[in-house]
């Protein structure tokens, strides 16, 4: 119910910019008039709006979003190059924040009040503060060529002799160019999963039944792992709901920086050349993307506390 | 009675926040740090700019010619001679310690790196760095503030609403909200700002409207707390109409963590308009912003490091205050880390 919600408010308002775009573009060129005509009628657009928007809704059903208009190649041929590889970088990345930020915030709030951990504190929270487009440039400029270090490639996914090597260092290659991006990708979210992860922890750490768990003697490892991380992982795995928007969101910049072919950059030029098929479905998609993730947050959800049951 | 005890309580409140959060010395800074930003925000024509705070001229005293437009200060003659104008005997110019226009070009002094006469730097058309920081401050504060203050108001009025009147007005509030934050909001923002002029009026719009649902939660989970309290039984008892009942009495008891939501919305804000500027989606060209100032650097990134370095510090060092101060905040309006 909610995806249809969802697609009824998408597309509402930017057909209409559309038409007006047209209507724009008519006026300043009544010579043209006879291909905008023909256009219109190729892209359904001579149609009322109700007409249209109708039309529009059982094609998304399909998944069919027309032609981009740049190129004229279909739409989801395009998204479906470009999606694999932002799923690949954001699943990693995803994977990767979670992996490390969890042992980060149950070492700080184990050991609260060291120098380590306030230092940890202290990380954290200048790297959830920094842009992520200034930390991508400051890596090209310092680690990526110019006139500093020159340790990893900065440009694309991999080297353009990549078609002849064999496939382990193919894979390689791949994976040196995935370094810098994928760490500008997972930085952010690293840095304030740890933060909660942290905060949770403690908040059960204080609670009265860990209490009594060590008063019943058992060992520290037990009362960490078996009775306070299922509770603190609570909060964290909520946070996947709003992890994967911002990662998604996150993914226009940092592809856009280093030429990734992914749907970040698809959805960057769709926008500068706006062609409005390619960024009706991108929208489309990146929402579905992260329906999902909200749906696998929801599902977690109720596989680390077991007091919530599927209704 | 001892209903007295309580209301006094209640009247404390915002001074025991302010003796929790003066404890807490990072959120200071964070503060201070944003009250200076905003001095610089509001006082740019007296730091930068190549038009004197207060000069004589032809015999003619003139103040704060700086704060009229180029335009005004053409119509009068003035802007056309003076910024090459040296002051003869018996005339005076007083300049802002930073004598640069943020968008006079000098191409003789292109992609000069820090020096003397220019603290840090200049850009590619030869535009004093500092002093394109300086007047960014103004795009970035405004921007943070009002898109902010534009979700603050949504999401308080609709999750008042929803929070007091349950029923069918909650239930559609929840699902715009559920779809709202379905789509990636820096997604929405870009593709909004596709079908839109750039300009700033603009942007500070969309991202107000992409910052409004975890506000409307927030409100409206507190409001549903709020009803159920007696005061608001006793409101209502005494023949007040709704409207009074949510806005004078239980709303100023539901925006606590509203304030805390909002000074991280802040930071949320800037981050999302130096993206924007940053993609050439934001604040069109000679208008500095921060992003706007990293987009340029991109095409020197090999050697140009101040051109990368400065605004981004400038970023960085909002963002940060901006989170300090809401992690004091919500520290000091925690009541349970209270000692």
């Amino acid at each position: 119910m909610l995806t249809f919600a969802l697609i009824q408010l998408a597309p509402g308002s930017p057909i209409a910019y559309k038409l007006q775009g047209m209507e724009g573009d008519m006026q300043a060129d009544a010579a043209t008039r006879d291909i905008i005509e023909q256009t219109k009628a190729l892209y359904g657009l001579d149609k009322p709006i109700p007409v249209q928007y109708a039309l529009w809704l059982g094609r998304l059903l399909r998944f069919d979003f027309g032609n981009s208009m740049k190129d004229q190649r279909p739409v989801m041929e395009k998204i479906g190059e470009a999606l694999p590889v932002t799923l690949m970088f954001n699943l990693i990345s995803i994977f990767l924040v979670y992996i490390i930020s969890i042992p980060v915030g149950v070492y700080s709030a184990t050991h609260p009040g060291t120098k380590r951990d306030s230092s940890l504190t202290i990380i954290l929270f200048i790297l959830y503060s920094m842009p992520t487009f200034w930390v991508a440039m400051l890596l090209i400029l310092f680690l990526g060529g110019g006139e500093y270090l020159d340790w990893f490639p900065i440009h694309g996914l991999q080297s353009g002799t990549a078609e002849s090597m064999s496939l382990l260092s193919r894979i390689a290659d791949r994976l040196w160019h995935m370094v810098l991006p994928l760490f500008c990708l997972t930085y952010g979210g690293l840095a304030l999963l740890s933060r909660y992860m942290r905060a949770g922890m403690l908040d059960v750490l204080r609670q009265d039944y860990i209490r009594t768990a060590r008063a019943y003697g058992f060992s520290e490892r037990t009362v960490l792992w078996k009775y306070t991380m299922r509770n603190s992982l609570i909060a964290i795995v909520t946070l996947l709901g709003s992890l994967l928007p911002a990662l998604i969101g996150g993914s226009i910049i940092i592809e856009t920086i280093f030429s990734i072919p992914g749907m970040g950059r698809l959805a960057f030029e769709a926008v500068l050349s706006r062609d409005y098929p390619l960024i009706m479905g991108e929208v489309t998609i990146a929402s579905l993307l992260t329906l999902a993730g909200l749906l696998l947050s929801d599902l977690l959800y109720v596989a680390v506390d077991p007091r919530i049951k599927l209704g | 009675m001892n209903i007295a005890t309580q209301p006094s309580d209640v009247r404390k409140h915002p001074n025991v926040v302010w003796r929790q959060f003066k404890k807490n010395k990072p959120a200071l800074v964070g503060v201070l740090l944003v009250v200076v930003m905003a001095l610089i925000a509001l006082l740019a024509p007296f730091i930068a700019g190549d038009v004197p705070i207060a000069m004589r001229k032809d015999g003619r005293l003139y103040l704060f010619p700086n704060i009229v437009t180029y335009a005004t200060l053409q119509a009068e003659n003035l802007y056309r001679n003076f910024d090459r104008w040296e002051p003869g005997p018996d005339e005076f110019r007083w300049d802002p310690p930073v004598p640069y226009s943020p968008l006079r070009q000098d191409l003789r002094e292109r992609l000069s790196p820090p020096c003397r006469e220019h603290w840090l730097g200049t850009d590619d058309r030869g535009r004093d760095v500092l002093s394109r920081i300086i007047w960014g401050t103004r795009i970035s504060m405004s921007v943070g503030f009002i898109a902010v203050g534009i979700a603050v108001v949504i999401g308080i009025f609709l999750g008042a609403l929803a929070g007091f009147y349950g029923g069918v007005m909650d239930m559609l509030t929840l699902r715009l909200i559920e779809i709202w934050i379905c789509v990636p909001s820096f997604f929405l923002v870009i593709t909004v700002m596709a079908f839109l002029d750039p300009s700033i009026i603009n942007i500070m719009v969309v991202i107000g409207l992409t910052g409004w649902p975890g506000i409307a939660r927030l409100v409206r989970g507190e409001m549903l707390k709020q009803k159920q309290q007696e005061y608001s039984l006793a409101a209502r008892a005494s023949g007040l109409n709704d409207w009074r009942i949510i806005f004078r009495h239980l709303l100023p008891n539901a925006l606590s963590p509203v304030f805390v939501s909002a000074t991280f919305g802040v930071a949320g804000a800037i981050l999302t308009e130096s993206g924007l500027s940053f993609l050439g989606f934001g604040v069109p060209p000679p208008t500095a912003s921060w992003g706007e100032i990293l987009k340029q650097s991109q095409s020197f990134v090999d050697f140009a490091w101040w051109l990368v370095a400065f605004p981004g510090i400038a970023i960085f060092i909002t963002v940060v205050s901006f989170n300090l101060a809401g992690d004091g905040l919500r520290d000091a309006l925690d009541p349970r880390l209270r000692q």
